[in-house]
Parts: C-alpha cells; sequence; structure tokens
C-alpha cells in the first residue's frame, strides 16, 4: 500500500548564451498523487514538461522547488532511504532499443535489481525469479530468452524485458514514460494490456506518460493535462476528455484521429 | 485479454558482440604482429651476443652470420632479435601507460562530471597542446642516462591526451543513455555502473586507442633514436637504423644493415594498423559495408544487365 505524492515542484534549468544566461522552467508548480492500484495519465505534447517530471519523480532530477512524499514521508537523498525508495518506485523508458545495455544478457537485466534489493538471496533462487519474472511478461520459454542479448530480441521483447525488470524490485508505484510509443502499432494493444493486468495483480500505482490521449482515457483513472510545465486540467479521464475545459485540452482532442466527425464534415 | 505470450523458438547464439569477425584483415594483422611478437620474445635465446665485435669488419650475409654483419663485426640477425624485443618493450609499456591515463582522465573524468570533468577535461586539452616531439628532444637532452622506461614514459606522458579526448567523448554518450539511467532507478552504485555497464561498451574504442598507442610510440622512439636522442645502451629497431645510418651502410650498400630493422618496422606498423581498422570495424560497422569489395557485390552481375537490357528495348 504505496502512495507516492508531489507537491507543488518545479524545476528549472540555466540556460548558457555565451556569458548571458537564462533559465527555463521546465516544470512549474505540478503536484498530484499517486495511490495503488489506480493509473494517472500525465498527457502533454513534445516538451510539456512530462518526462522531467518522471526524472524528478525517479531522482534522477532534484527538484527546483517542491516535495516528494512516499507514503507521507519526504524521500531521504541517499542511504538506506534512498534504496528503500528505489525499491518502491520503478520505471519503463520510452525506448526499449537504449534502455537495455546491449553488452549483457537478459539474465544480467533482471538479475541485477533482484540482487541489489535481496542480497540474501542464494544464485538458485535469483535465477528462480528471473525465470518466473519472464514469465510474467509472457516471455517464453523463459530459460531461452533469459540468454539472449538485447540485439536478439525484437522492439516488443524488449518492452517486456524492460517491464520484467522495472517490476524485479516488486515497487508499489510504476512510472511508465511512453511506453509504447516506439512500438509498432499492432504490438501496443498486447503490451499495455500486459501493464494492465499486471497492475490489477500487483496493486500498483501507475503514472503513464504519454501524447495518446485514447490510451490515456482507456487505461488510467485520471488524467492530467500538462501543458508548458504547467498542469492545465485534470479530473476523472471521461470527463477531460469528453468536457474538457481548457482551450489547449480541446486542441488536444480535435487532433486525435475521429472518423464520426470526419465522415460527418464529408456529408455535409 | 490480448496479453498473449510471445514464444522464441530461433537458437541463441553465443557469440560475444564484442569480439571483431576473422577477416582477412585481421587474420593478416594478427599473423604479421604475431610473427614480429614470437621473433622478439624468443629471437634474444637463440642468437649470440648482439655486441660482440668480430674481426670480419663490413660482410654480407653467409651461412655463419645470416644477415651479415655490421662494420665492426657484430651479428645483424642478433642486433635485429634484441632491437625488436627493446621496441616491443617500449611499445608495450606505453600502450600500458596510455591505457590507464586516458583511461582515467576521459572516462572517470566524462562519468563523474561536474568541476571534476572541468578539471580533467582542461588537464588533457593543455597535455593536447604540449608538442610533442620538442619537449620529448628536450627532456632527452637534460637526462643524460637514459633508460627504455625514461624513454617510454616520456612517450607516453606526451600521447594519452588524444586518446583521454576520444573516450571521454563516448563516456558522455553512453552516461546519458537510458540504460544507466535504468541502472540508476535500480539503485546501482556508481563505481559498478561504470565498471559493469559503461565499460565494457567501451572496450573496442579502448582497444582501437591502445593498439594506436603502441605504433605512435615504437614509430617515436624509431625516431627518437635515429637523432640520436634515445635510450642509450639498447637495442631497439631505431637504435639499429642511427648505427647503420652513422656507419654510412647507405653508401656502402650494406642493404643487409639497414633494411632489416626498417622492413620489421613498417611491417609491425601495418599488422597493428590492421588489426585496428578491424576493430574499427566493430565500433562503425558501416566501415564493413562501404569497402570496395562490398561495393563490388552491389552491382548487377552480367546476366542481369542483359536481362535488364532486354526488358527496357
Amino acid at each position: 500500500m504505496t502512495t507516492l505524492e508531489a507537491h507543488g515542484l518545479s524545476k528549472e534549468y540555466r540556460l548558457r548564451h555565451g556569458l548571458r544566461t537564462s533559465t527555463l522552467r521546465a516544470v512549474d508548480d505540478v503536484g498530484f498523487t499517486l495511490g495503488h492500484g489506480r493509473t494517472v495519465a500525465l498527457v502533454g505534447q513534445s516538451g510539456s514538461g512530462k518526462s522531467t517530471v518522471a526524472k524528478l519523480l525517479l531522482q534522477l532530477e532534484r527538484p527546483t522547488s517542491g516535495e516528494i512524499l512516499l507514503d507521507s514521508e519526504p524521500v531521504a537523498r541517499r542511504g538506506a532511504g534512498l534504496a528503500r525508495y528505489r525499491r518502491t518506485v520503478q520505471m519503463i523508458f520510452q525506448d526499449p532499443f537504449a534502455s537495455l545495455n546491449p553488452f549483457h544478457s537478459v539474465e544480467h537485466h533482471l538479475a541485477r535489481p533482484i540482487r541489489l534489493h535481496h542480497p540474501a538471496m542464494t544464485d538458485a533462487d535469483v535465477r528462480r525469479r528471473v525465470l518466473h519474472l519472464l514469465e510474467r511478461v509472457r516471455l517464453t520459454p523463459a530459460a531461452n530468452v533469459a540468454r539472449r542479448r538485447p540485439h536478439e530480441l525484437s522492439g516488443g521483447q524488449r518492452q517486456r524485458v524492460a517491464i520484467a525488470r522495472a517490476l524485479a524490485p516488486e515497487p508499489g508505484v510504476l512510472i511508465a514514460d511512453e511506453p509504447v510509443s516506439m512500438l509498432d502499432v499492432s504490438i501496443r494493444l498486447g503490451v499495455l494490456n500486459l501493464l494492465a493486468t499486471l497492475q490489477r495483480e500487483e496493486d500498483l500505482g501507475v503514472l503513464y506518460i504519454t501524447h495518446d490521449l485514447a490510451t490515456a482515457r482507456h487505461f488510467s483513472d485520471e488524467i492530467l493535462v500538462m501543458y508548458q510545465g504547467r498542469i492545465v486540467e485534470r479530473g476523472p479521464a471521461d470527463d477531460v476528455i469528453l468536457r474538457p475545459r481548457h482551450e489547449y485540452t480541446r486542441t488536444l482532442a480535435d487532433a486525435a484521429p475521429n472518423p464520426e466527425r470526419r465522415l460527418g464534415e464529408l456529408r455535409r | 485479454m490480448t496479453a498473449d505470450t510471445v514464444a522464441l523458438t530461433a537458437p541463441v547464439t553465443r557469440r560475444r558482440p564484442t569480439w571483431p569477425p576473422l577477416t582477412a584483415k585481421l587474420a593478416a594483422g594478427l599473423i604479421l604482429g604475431g610473427a614480429v611478437v614470437l621473433f622478439g620474445l624468443l629471437g634474444p635465446l637463440l642468437v649470440q651476443d648482439p655486441s660482440r665485435v668480430g674481426d670480419i669488419g663490413l660482410a654480407g650475409p653467409s651461412g655463419d652470420h645470416l644477415l651479415g654483419t655490421t662494420q665492426t663485426g657484430q651479428d645483424v640477425l642478433a642486433q635485429l632479435a634484441y632491437a625488436t624485443r627493446g621496441s616491443l618493450i617500449v611499445g608495450a609499456i606505453v600502450g600500458v601507460l596510455t591505457l590507464l591515463l586516458s583511461a582515467f582522465f576521459g572516462i572517470v573524468g566524462a562519468y563523474a562530471g561536474g568541476w571534476l570533468d572541468e578539471l580533467f577535461s582542461l588537464f588533457t586539452n593543455i597535455v593536447l597542446v604540449i608538442p610533442g616531439l620538442p619537449v620529448v628532444i628536450v627532456i632527452s637532452a637534460y637526462v643524460p642516462d637514459k633508460s627504455l622506461l625514461l624513454v617510454s614514459l616520456v612517450l607516453a606522458i606526451t600521447g594519452w591526451a588524444g586518446s583521454a579526448r576520444v573516450l571521454r567523448g563516448s563516456t558522455l554518450s553512453l552516461r546519458g543513455r537510458d540504460y544507466v539511467l535504468a541502472c540508476r532507478v535500480a539503485g546501482e552504485k556508481r563505481w559498478r555502473i561504470l565498471a559493469v555497464e559503461i565499460l565494457p561498451n567501451l572496450i573496442p574504442l579502448l582497444a582501437s586507442q591502445v593498439v594506436f598507442a603502441v605504433i605512435f610510440a615504437i614509430l617515436g622512439e624509431a625516431g627518437l633514436s635515429y637523432l640520436g636522442l634515445g635510450a642509450s645502451g639498447s637495442f631497439t629497431w631505431g637504435t639499429m637504423l642511427y648505427y647503420a645510418q652513422n656507419g654510412l651502410a647507405l653508401r656502402l650498400g650494406a642493404w643487409w644493415w639497414f633494411v632489416p630493422p626498417g622492413l620489421l618496422l613498417a611491417l609491425f606498423g601495418a599488422a597493428l594498423s590492421l588489426i585496428n581498422f578491424s576493430i574499427d570495424e566493430i565500433i562503425n560497422p558501416k566501415l564493413r559495408s562501404q569497402t570496395r569489395a562490398s561495393r563490388r557485390g552491389w552491382r548487377m552481375s552480367s546476366e542481369q544487365l542483359r536481362k535488364a537490357k532486354e526488358s527496357t528495348l
């Protein structure tokens, strides 16, 4: 039962143009709560600060201001506290071709997080866990897949390995940064359904970062719309899509292909 | 629910991706280089004392002296064996030192980032613009009794900076990759990410930089020795050429004196270059498909050309 909260999160980058500097506000006063078993979609166009929010939540970048709370406790910067946070909050990266190390086997990718968070485990136990994880993301035969290197797998298979890696420490919160945008359209649904199934089984809180309103509506309970670093609209998924209040959300919803509207325009 | 099973049935290949494929280029390089190294290792055990002066003077190849003798009747083959060993020692020392220095200042600096990176990068750039040969000449002139080790040290100190720059660039690109971030998210320690996740991906680059450093060192040492600034009292290919030049070997037509060291120098350089090209092809697979031989494969055969002509007419 984990809850991840963000309050007033801001991130500024200093840009240097020769001697002059300017600041870029990538994320501006973002706050939300991610409870267990819930999916929150963070929707926005490229450069709206979605991925920066992910980096802040994963402690890959330090927020300029604001705080991140895990179970109402501030996150430790180092040591055992940070290790506990790392065990609880995991990430699925956007590009499955970049998120797996070409040098190492699939087994290495899954065994390392297990060993890190369960140092007492024996080799045989770790191996069993690795195979179990591969079976959970429906990669079979698991023993065969475990021996392979990333370049021998397709994009969808790689993304499944990346999902298995994120599940390895048994997290409570999963941050999925556009998990299917680099995949073929034909296999996107399979990967998204897998994520939804795993979420139900593990009672995970999922932050689903995407620019695709249709899947956001389908897979999440709540939608946050981000525009130029700010959250401009939030609410239950159907409300945001069907009754958008903010101008930008309306543009975003209209940009999605809608066969009925198109047919209506043609008929006129 | 379509969370379907993804079955993989293709056999698993077991080749390490960093191992270069054995092409003709690599095979030629390995055989040539291996032969020279073997000669340098075993040769000195089989030949006579290279400094022993004989009373036959300058003489061409014969049964007693397979590669003839020098002006003072010293056996050229014996000198060549010891010279090969000396040159290889210089190459090995400089190779190892370059590996350590460039890896430390290039990789560690770039990975740590921040002021350490700035500092290391500044230092590397300063060393890079120090003109190598003049410094070597100055240092050589100050130290009267130079050992092979000192010469190697000087060559290594002036030669590592270029490699460090190349490694820094690659490390900067690797440290921001998603798989490195994924390891940080998983909670890996920083040194472990560097050693286990980043370093293996730099091995081809490191290898090619070391091979290049060895070529540079052996040629550099030969150049110094030829100018009379090399290690005193030891044999290298460069000192052999220096003595041959002083003994007017060229004017006397004593080819057996200057051709063998020159030839070995060229052959070993060529062998290492061939190995280096093969390693480069792993780093940049485009090079593999851009050779003239492989481009020839893209052409249509005469049969295809004839058919194409028929169908267009």
